[in-house]
């Protein structure tokens, strides 16, 4: 998977390199055409909208176009979509709450999800199979089956419509989550486990300092994604802060109620292209910059399951 | 753990044991166990354990306060009140003046207050089984174990309860408790009609169940089958097409000597990167009546006039495959990342034994590369399948179910069961109908689980790599 790898590869074809034959140029040609194709596609709809974020176009009597248009490229753009979104909506109080619900959901989830993962990795109890048989279980109940009952559980307690309401609801299960954790886990050796406990170290100290620093990339994926949960949710989201709370939104609520809420007000197409590439940006530079422990964590999650 | 015990009779040795256990202990056990069947942390008084038998005491005190006064939340009590209620859901009929009994908050109390016993019934055991152990420490060793030691013994060797327990308690109460509360949600008559607190509910038995299997008058029983069946071809078509159209775009980035890979693979995770909502309500426009994409198909003459692709499509089928075509969007470039890493992950002597054997690329890719894939990526496969039947967002947030079909005002053409449960919750409050769409939704992903999961090799050998 290293770039290494993939450098002492191309280097060994290269001798032959030159006298490739005609075949092979040809599909190599059209391998190019093909993913090129295929990225302007993928990239079609991305582009759009940020196009449309930055579109000003204005109608004969000033007012301005904010509706989807046929036209593909703007014709005017400007700022005056963000200007909207950040002094005529709520948008900025839907990224602090979004933030804010995302930030602690993330340390709560990564705290439980990785102590569960490695005592069910390393810790052989008794319980231990019934344990994960419950959680395979509970995992195949439709998730928001159960979020009406959440919701009459949290009001029991007083805690509907508030934001610390949304962090437990997501973070709250977040143990049941272990598969991924685990299966990092099981790829470390026992022996240095082992090996820790024979110089009489306590269990609290072996994962301390040993196995935590090891367990970087999985911290990191894991962490990656309880942060993004938050900002992509709609249901739960809608359902436990409420409809009419509108300070109360997280930007995928506020922002699909700017479009298709009680008053369908397609006009602010563009303003919601706004808001939309606020929150992908952080999102998508997040990403970026965690590709590697991305691509690392989804691959061993799905792969060994 | 040692010896195992399967079959009908090793189950009910396993149901057995406790008791089993229980009755020895008792006849076994010194004066003070004796005592701790009746009075909680007797035993470990008696033996000088002092802090630890108190505090098995207060949880004995506490939970016979707890079940005796019967504290009342939102005028509703718990405690062995809550046990009465959980049978009759309530007798008091609201009027003007009085509210009615809460059928909702009884039934939710019931189940809490079977929680709260069940773990009782833990620490009464455990309490027993700890006092047992002093008996036999003084016995073997002349001396019972100290506070300090049993707590060092907690962060220490059993040091695994203290980090399970947080954990197990936050999925008790969310996940656990809710699921449990809406299964027995599906046996009751709570709909839009008997609003919690409001009016009473109660018991109907198996007849939710019937509505759906029976009615033909309903709506409900109209519908499940072909919202069944869709979410059944949904699932079909979204994981497969997904899966190998992802894998086909990996052989095609990972070509040997394609230059850019880096930079190809991370236009698609951008895509991943992208949250649901905005590319799915992005390409919901782009493809719109108005959208840019209509105008241009006109434009080229592959169309003639604006139509709606998706909740307003004239055809249902138009809709359906535009969500499967737009998932392929969605979920491509997700198999794809997979797929990359198991195509990287081939050892390179397959290939050069391939090679000089003399197979050509097409064998090496049908005999080694594909293959290879596949059975690295099976697990993926099966969770992408249940992912699919139970995915909200993409119906959701595209058509929202619709359009709308024959006979059928709550689920539309596109709806699935999870949309459909969700529309009958959320939006009808028919809280029963709902509960069981979720029951039969659950029955649908096990049975996928059971057949392919058990069976796989990460299961049945997980230490395969120790």
């Amino acid at each position: 998977m290293s770039e290494k790898n993939e450098n002492v590869k191309v280097k060994k074809i290269r001798p032959n390199y030159l006298n490739l034959s005609s075949s092979e140029k040809i599909s190599r040609l059209g391998a190019y055409i093909l993913l090129i194709v295929l990225c302007i596609i993928w990239l079609y709809p991305i582009v759009w909208i940020v196009l449309n974020a930055f579109r000003t176009e204005f109608n004969p009597d000033g007012t301005m176009v904010g509706t989807v248009v046929s036209h593909y490229w703007p014709k005017q753009v400007g700022w005056d979509n963000f200007k909207i979104l950040f002094t005529n909506t709520y948008f900025p109080v839907w990224f602090r709450n979004t933030l804010v619900v995302a930030v602690f959901t993330c340390i709560l989830s990564t705290m439980l999800n990785m102590s569960v993962s490695y005592v069910m990795s390393k810790v052989k109890f008794k319980m231990r199979k019934p344990f994960m048989n419950i959680a395979m279980v509970m995992g195949l109940f439709p998730g928001f089956m159960s979020m009406i009952a959440i919701y009459y559980i949290l009001k029991a307690l007083g805690l509907t419509q508030t934001l610390f309401a949304l962090i437990l609801c997501y973070s709250a299960g977040a143990g049941l989550g272990f598969y991924v954790g685990k299966g990092f886990f099981d790829t470390v050796p026992n022996a240095l486990i082992e090996a820790a406990r024979i110089d009489g170290a306590g269990e609290a100290r072996i994962f301390a300092t040993i196995i935590l620093p090891i367990s970087k990339p999985i911290i990191v994926y894991t962490a990656l994604m309880s942060f993004t949960g938050p900002w992509m949710d709609f249901i739960f989201a809608r359902v436990i802060l409420g409809e009419q709370n509108t300070h109360l939104h997280t930007v995928a609520v506020g922002l699909y109620y700017m479009m298709y809420g009680q008053i369908v007000d397609t006009s602010r197409f563009t303003v919601f292209a706004a808001g939309c590439v606020c929150v992908a940006i952080p999102i998508v530079a997040l990403f970026m910059y965690l590709q590697k422990y991305y691509i690392e964590g989804s691959t061993a999650g799905s792969v060994k399951g | 753990m040692d010896r195992k015990k399967y079959g009908i009779s090793g189950f009910f040795q396993r149901i057995a044991q406790p008791f089993i256990n229980f009755y020895k202990r008792f006849m076994d056990g010194s004066i003070g166990t004796k005592m701790s069947h009746f009075i909680m942390g007797a035993g470990n008084i008696y033996h000088g354990q002092i802090i630890k038998g108190l505090i098995y005491f207060l949880i004995q005190v506490g939970y016979v306060v707890f079940m005796v006064t019967c504290p009342k939340v939102n005028n509703t009590p718990l405690g062995y009140k809550a046990f009465i209620n959980f049978v009759t859901l309530g007798t008091q009929e609201g009027d003007i003046f009085t509210p009615a009994d809460n059928s909702m908050l009884m039934l939710l109390f019931g189940v809490v207050t079977f929680g709260i016993t069940l773990m009782y019934l833990f620490a009464y055991n455990s309490s027993i089984k700890s006092s047992y152990k002093a008996d036999k420490d003084l016995k073997n060793y002349g001396k019972v174990t100290t506070f300090r030691h049993d707590l060092k013994e907690m962060f220490g060797n059993r040091f695994y309860i203290a980090m399970l327990t947080p954990a197990t308690l936050g999925a008790v109460v969310f996940t656990l408790l809710p699921t449990l509360f809406m299964i027995l949600i599906a046996f009751t008559n709570f709909d839009k009609e008997r609003q919690a607190g409001l009016k009473l509910f109660d018991w109907v038995g198996l007849d939710n169940f019937t509505t759906f299997f029976t009615n033909p008058s309903g709506e409900i029983a109209a519908r499940f089958l072909p919202v069944l069946g869709w979410t059944l071809i949904w699932a079909f078509f979204a994981t497969f097409l997904n899966y190998y159209g992802g894998i086909l775009l990996a052989l095609l980035i990972n070509k040997k000597g394609l230059k850019g890979k880096v930079i190809f693979r991370a236009i698609f995770v951008l895509t991943i990167a992208i949250p649901q909502f905005i590319s799915l309500l992005a390409m919901r426009n782009l493809i719109g009546e108005y959208g840019p994409l209509q105008s241009f198909l006109i434009k080229v003459g592959i169309m003639s006039e604006p139509m709606s692709f998706l909740a307003n499509a004239p055809n249902v089928w138009i809709a359906r495959i535009t969500i499967i075509l737009i998932n392929l969007w969605v979920g491509i470039p997700y198999s794809m990342l997979l797929a990359s890493g198991a195509i990287m992950n081939i050892p390179e002597s397959l290939y050069e034994a391939a090679r000089i054997d003399g197979a050509s690329k097409f064998t090496i890719l049908r005999k080694i590369t594909m293959p290879y894939i596949v059975f690295i990526t099976t697990p993926y496969l099966i969770s992408s399948f249940i992912g699919n039947i139970t995915s909200f967002n993409i119906i959701y947030l595209l058509t929202g179910g619709m359009p709308k079909v024959t006979g059928g005002y709550i689920a539309g053409g596109t709806d699935l069961l999870v949309t459909w449960l969700y529309k009958l919750t959320i939006d009808e409050q028919q809280y029963n109908l709902g509960a069981v769409i979720g029951i039969l939704t659950f029955l649908l992903t096990s049975t996928v689980t059971l057949i392919t999961y058990r069976r796989s090799k990460s299961y049945k050998e997980e230490d395969a790599f120790q």
